[in-house]
């Protein structure tokens, strides 16, 4: 059963930003807490450390298990010992984003006044969330990082941090991801947003407060974005139009299809580990991002002979974050004169692969990353 | 050194005219094999442009900065001049716009290395009067070649394009003769393949 307090946070780590951080908003939030983990150690000079950004509904417990919903890590099968993001080379840091829900600074943690945020928390975007974690990675004592890494919305932040901090990033490693959200991504998140703003439960974003929780609109919102994050041959692979536990259609409105028992599923887990209005902020800010637009929509002017070497992978029956937008991505780097490398992973698993196994795309990351840390001598 | 892994001879020959420290582009670098020749033997700062994503990810693996992306499309991307020098080996025939292709890369780099079966080589020659048929259809078919040209042909578009060949070397079986900037007629006649050493005019 959905909790209704927020996620009880004494297991994790945080980190309290010394200075107030300034929004685009025009905004400033005066306390700022980061919640993180990392795996290995940091070496003399601390030039091995790594960031790795979690996607929209992910949180810091990249590798290692989630104490609070008992989730298993969303990345073993990449960063450990041996593996692609080495822990016995690389110090392996991941946070919280700003505006989520597991420990940092969000819209269900305490206003200054004691009572949750709510809909009174300022509306962010994927350039806080970096600077956010700017201020972190600094009052860490880390002056620059060896890499960014993250798929998805992460992969956002690995172009925000190169975008924002090019002599702060030694790579950056983009991942299933878009420099710029379309209409489509748009339209989608949109859904989500209205789902959950239709719950009376929402209680105009009040539902902490009054001892609530919108889990219904969480859970369609959920749904909702799930289908984007899976192709339509897997789709068709795992279900097709497979019935769940009958011989035949009921003629009525319950789960008859595998399809739709899996989507609810997916949604009903999803509202017991995530805060709805993190839900609105984390998506709204993923619309709002859109790199070009500080260079008058060309992106390449964004990177115009940066430093930092890139990694750009898509996946290719992802239609959420489809190889063309990394492809847009990779092509303006080359214009940009970035030193770039660019790798479509032929995949039937849709947007979700970046999280799966796929031998080619881990030894490709593992070989970029080696061939970087010889660079930089790690 | 002893080097463990078997180096093409073709390979060897097109590193050979590469400077040290160079910065390269490898057009249809495959499995990057040639860029990491030329990096470790050659220091060269060494990119790669593929369109398998199977070979380009055996390539990134191996550490290589690689695009995944088409030649016939992407080069227009790449700044005048960001390379000392641009390589297609045994990839200008798979194409579909060669000379534009060739262009681009006389744009983007002042040296050009091209290599490329030779299709006026005595024997290609025989088999087209004796036969009326095309030399080895079926391999050129296989291995994709849209453009079966000889060394002369392939000069002439390279100067059309502003580039001149300063040398070049016949490629016969796994033997690489030595590069010259003389006796072009012999080398047509006698070279199943060929490697071109172009540069800007």
């Amino acid at each position: 059963m959905p909790d209704n307090a927020p996620p009880q946070t004494s297991a994790l780590r945080v980190l309290s930003l010394p200075e107030p951080l300034k929004l685009d908003c025009g905004e400033t939030l005066d306390q700022v807490e980061i919640a993180y983990e990392s795996w290995g150690e940091p070496n003399a000079d601390r030039s091995n450390a790594i960031l790795i950004c979690h996607a929209l509904t992910g949180d810091q417990f990249a590798a290692s298990k989630n104490p609070v919903t008992g989730r298993p890590a969303w990345w073993p099968r990449v960063i450990g010992p041996g593996l692609a993001i080495d822990t016995d080379r690389y110090y392996v840091i991941a946070t919280n984003v700003l505006g989520g829900c597991m420990g940092t600074t969000g819209p269900a943690s305490k206003a200054p006044d004691g009572k949750p945020y709510g809909t009174r928390f300022p509306v962010i975007t994927i350039g806080d969330m970096v600077r956010a974690q700017r201020a972190f990675i600094a009052a860490l004592g880390i002056d620059s990082l060896f890499s960014v890494i993250g798929g998805s919305m992460g992969g956002m932040q690995a172009l925000e941090w190169a975008a924002q901090a090019p002599e702060q990033v030694f790579t950056s490693v983009p991942i299933a991801t878009s420099a710029r959200h379309s209409a489509q991504n748009i339209a989608f998140y949109e859904v989500g947003r209205q789902a959950i703003m239709a719950d009376p439960d929402w209680c105009e974003g009040n539902y902490l407060a009054e001892g609530k929780r919108p889990s219904r609109g969480l859970a369609i919102a959920r749904m909702a974005a799930h289908i984007t994050y899976v192709s339509e041959s897997a789709l068709k692979r795992k279900f097709d139009r497979g019935l769940q536990d009958r011989e035949k259609t009921s003629f009525s409105f319950d789960a008859d299809f595998q399809v739709e028992s899996y989507l609810r599923y997916q949604g009903h887990s999803f509202v017991d580990r995530f805060d709805a209005n993190s839900y609105l902020y984390v998506t709204r800010a993923m619309d709002y991002f859109d790199l070009s637009s500080r260079s008058e929509g060309r992106l390449a002017d964004v990177f115009r002979d940066t430093p930092v070497r890139f990694c750009v992978f898509s996946f290719s029956s992802d239609w959420h974050y489809p190889p063309e937008a990394n492809r847009e991505i990779t092509r303006a780097l080359i214009a940009a004169g970035a030193e770039v490398s660019y790798l479509d992973i032929q995949s039937d698993k849709g947007h979700d692969a970046f999280l799966l196994e796929e031998p080619i795309y881990e030894k490709a990351l593992a070989g970029f990353l080696s061939a970087s840390a010889e660079l930089r001598g790690i | 050194m002893v080097e463990q892994r078997t180096v093409r001879p073709d390979h060897e020959a097109i590193a050979g005219r590469v400077g040290q420290g160079a910065r390269v582009l490898d057009v249809g670098c495959g499995d990057g094999a040639l860029l990491d020749l030329l990096k470790s033997t050659r220091g060269v700062d060494a990119r790669g442009l593929e369109l398998s994503s199977e070979t380009a990810g055996i390539a990134l693996a191996r550490g290589l900065s690689v695009i995944q992306g088409d030649a016939d499309s992407d080069l227009e991307l790449f700044p005048d001049d960001s390379f000392d020098v641009a390589i297609l080996s045994q990839a200008v025939q798979q194409m579909r716009r060669p000379a534009r292709v060739l262009g681009e890369l006389a744009r983007i780099a002042p040296e050009v290395i091209v290599s490329f079966r030779n299709y006026g080589l005595w024997s290609r020659r025989l088999t087209l009067i004796r036969q009326g048929r095309m030399p080895a259809p079926g391999l050129a078919h296989e291995e994709g070649v849209l453009l079966p040209v000889t060394a002369l042909d392939m000069i002439e578009l390279a100067s059309r394009l502003g580039l001149a060949c300063v040398a070049m070397a016949p490629v016969r079986g796994s033997a690489v003769g030595e590069f010259r900037n003389k006796g072009l007629g012999r080398l047509n006649w006698g070279a199943d393949e060929v490697i071109l050493h172009l540069k800007r005019i």
